[in-house]
């Protein structure tokens, strides 16, 4: 019987099994940011445990929150920046190079395929587009992560999702991820890993991968994963070439992060992309998905285009693609957020700034913002944002606040009319 | 060991999330005992006072509870209320091992069960009682005992007896 890449992973780093179906991993990363790693921090000092198991491996970000909103939010971030200093994390980003950690810790080649990650972050997922087993877990773990740089899991069965034929114009990886969830529904892969394949995997970029793992867990996912091919190897190259003496020898290293075709799995399901329309969700749950048309005209207050989901630049591509020379309705306001500060250059240079500027959006620093509703963008009571998110939780952006998750090319379109609309990027 | 005895809060709802059982506006807090106020705030469930916390020891739930975000705030908020156990069909995998890390109980149940849980006891004086060694939960009402079998993984086991998983782990790794 052959083996799924999430076993081969396990068999890899597996340290012991203590009891039947708990395997402790040994970590190739630890994620942080100052959500949730300051309480994390507090609470090994009072145990008498301020220690890290590898300052190498351990990457931290300020990103929720940033730069800080009040004494609250500041002392996080002081926790943070304290630990990490005095523990020599040289991989730490703080405001002014920081940004959303799920788009800046693989841009700076923090993530390989075949890696164990965690994080205290339910989106760590996101990071299993470059083959790895990334999976979010809570501050405990987490806690034990830094220390011993050990992680417990029971084992994850998989669900493989074949996607064949291509994406229509106008349709993107966050319309297919939807349309995903809404099969699956929200607790469809709980502790599973969801495989994602197919000729419409192959032809995305990592940037669409990552769009596409990042909402895994939005269905319950453990970890979205995609194989490692030759897209992976081009993204990784620039950190990878010391190591590889071609592209041709990484992509041979890196294939034995692969599914057996004899691999077992919980289900397989398979799908034709190539008549998929734009998505977006309608309720308070992930999996409530309908088609923009359906939704078409539905009223919107607040427009935002970022996050971990959606704000890397081939989504600032697209959305400014829509809004190029255009200006958004008088009865919306419209925010952005690009998710680092590279891709802030890169959007500057482009001139996408100037579009997003002209048509009367709002430009942030790179941070999650209004995602999460703690800072940048919080929704009041009643009102509606088209947002580029993965949660649609009630609350989530503001208390009594609805949010409708969809693609960057549908966010921009609404933002210009004001209510739901399909962009002219789509041709039906 | 924590508390697991005392009365019961029925949530008749599935998919109930992290961020409605602890809104995110509040983990900017330093300590477990001011998220005490704020449990299940944004609780979206026709009929629920958030005062129906109070006095709870266990809650009963459907299916996919803690689904969302990793926060362990989450159990911590049910931890300062007093709420050291979930009962529900099944648990969103980071809640479920948050609970365990803290050594709390989330016990998974057939749907029959729960559904027989909530015809029998919701929205009565239900006192229920869970014991770690003989993996049971003992349901009294009117003098009445009910005992339902649950089973418990041996790292779970341990983690409830070692009071969670960072000294346990430091000793060990
Ligand atoms: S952008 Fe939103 S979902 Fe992503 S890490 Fe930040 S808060 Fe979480």
């Amino acid at each position: 019987m052959g083996k799924t890449i999430a076993e081969k992973i396990f068999d890899a780093h597996r340290v012991e099994e203590p009891f039947p179906d708990t395997h402790v991993l040994k970590l190739d990363r630890v994620f942080c940011h100052e959500i949730t790693t300051p309480i994390a921090i507090t609470d090994l000092m009072a145990r008498g445990l301020d220690r890290v198991f590898d300052p190498t491996k351990i990457k931290a970000v300020i990103d929720h929150v940033t730069p800080a909103k009040d004494s609250k939010t500041a002392t996080q971030g002081k926790i943070l920046r304290d630990w990490a200093r005095r523990h020599e994390i040289k991989d730490f980003f703080d405001i002014g190079k920081n940004g959303v950690c799920h788009a800046i810790f693989p841009e700076k080649g923090f993530v390989r395929p075949g890696y164990t990650i965690i994080m205290g972050d339910s989106h760590t997922c996101t990071h299993g587009a470059f083959g790895a087993f990334a999976a979010g877990i809570g501050t405990t773990d987490l806690e034990v992560g830094i220390l011993k740089g050990v992680c417990a899991f029971h084992f994850p069965k998989t669900i493989k999702i074949e996607l064949n034929g291509k994406l229509k114009p106008g349709v993107y990886a966050k319309d297919l991820i939807l349309f995903i969830i809404k099969e699956l529904t929200v607790n469809g892969a709980t502790n599973m890993v969801i495989e994602f394949t197919g000729q419409a995997i192959d032809a995305m970029s990592m940037e669409s991968r990552m769009t596409l793992c990042n909402m895994a867990i939005e269905a319950g996912g453990t970890c979205g994963i995609c194989y490692p091919d030759m897209t992976t190897v081009d993204y990784l190259w620039d950190f990878i070439k010391d190591e590889y003496d071609s592209k041709e020898a990484a992509l041979k290293d890196y294939s034995k992060w692969v599914s057996d075709a004899d691999a077992e799995y919980e289900r397989v399901l398979s799908y034709d992309v190539s008549t998929l329309e734009p998505m977006m969700t309608v309720g308070y749950k992930p999996d409530q998905v309908k088609t923009v048309k359906e939704m078409t005209g539905s009223k919107v207050d607040q427009i935002y285009i970022g996050s971990c989901t959606n704000g890397r630049i081939e989504d600032l591509r697209v959305a400014a693609q829509v809004l190029k020379g255009k200006t958004i309705s008088d009865s919306v306001r419209a925010i952005v957020s690009p998710a680092t500060p590279a891709i802030y250059s890169m959007a500057l240079k482009e001139g996408i700034i100037e579009i997003f500027q002209d048509a009367g959006f709002c430009v942030t620093n790179p941070t999650c913002g209004a995602c999460l509703g703690m800072s940048n963008g919080v929704l009041a009571e009643g009102e509606v944002c088209a947002s580029t998110t993965n949660r649609n939780f009630n609350g989530r952006m503001g208390k009594g606040g609805m949010v409708h998750l969809m693609s960057p090319a549908t966010a921009a379109a609404t933002a210009i009319n004001g209510f739901v609309t399909n962009s002219e990027l789509f041709k039906a | 060991m924590k508390n697991f005895k005392g009365k019961v809060l029925f949530l008749n709802r599935s998919d109930i999330n992290t961020d409605e059982i602890i809104p995110a506006k509040y983990l900017t807090e330093i300590t477990k005992e001011a998220l005490k106020p704020y449990l299940l705030e944004d609780l979206v469930l026709d009929g629920f006072d958030q005062k129906d916390v109070l006095d709870k020891a266990v809650i009963v739930t459907r299916e996919n509870f803690g689904c969302g975000s990793s926060r362990e705030h989450a159990p911590w908020a049910l931890e300062v209320n007093g709420i050291n156990a979930v009962i529900a069909e099944n648990f969103a995998r980071i809640f479920r091992q948050n609970m365990y890390n803290c050594g709390m109980f989330a016990i998974e149940l057939s749907k029959e069960t729960i559904d027989s849980l909530f015809a029998k006891y919701s929205g009565k004086e239900a006192i229920v009682e869970i014991d770690v060694d003989s993996s049971q939960i003992i349901f009294s009402l009117d003098g009445q005992k009910e005992v339902i079998n649950f089973t418990i993984g041996g790292f779970d086991q341990t983690l409830i007896k070692e009071g969670g998983w960072v000294g346990y782990a430091d000793k060990k790794y």
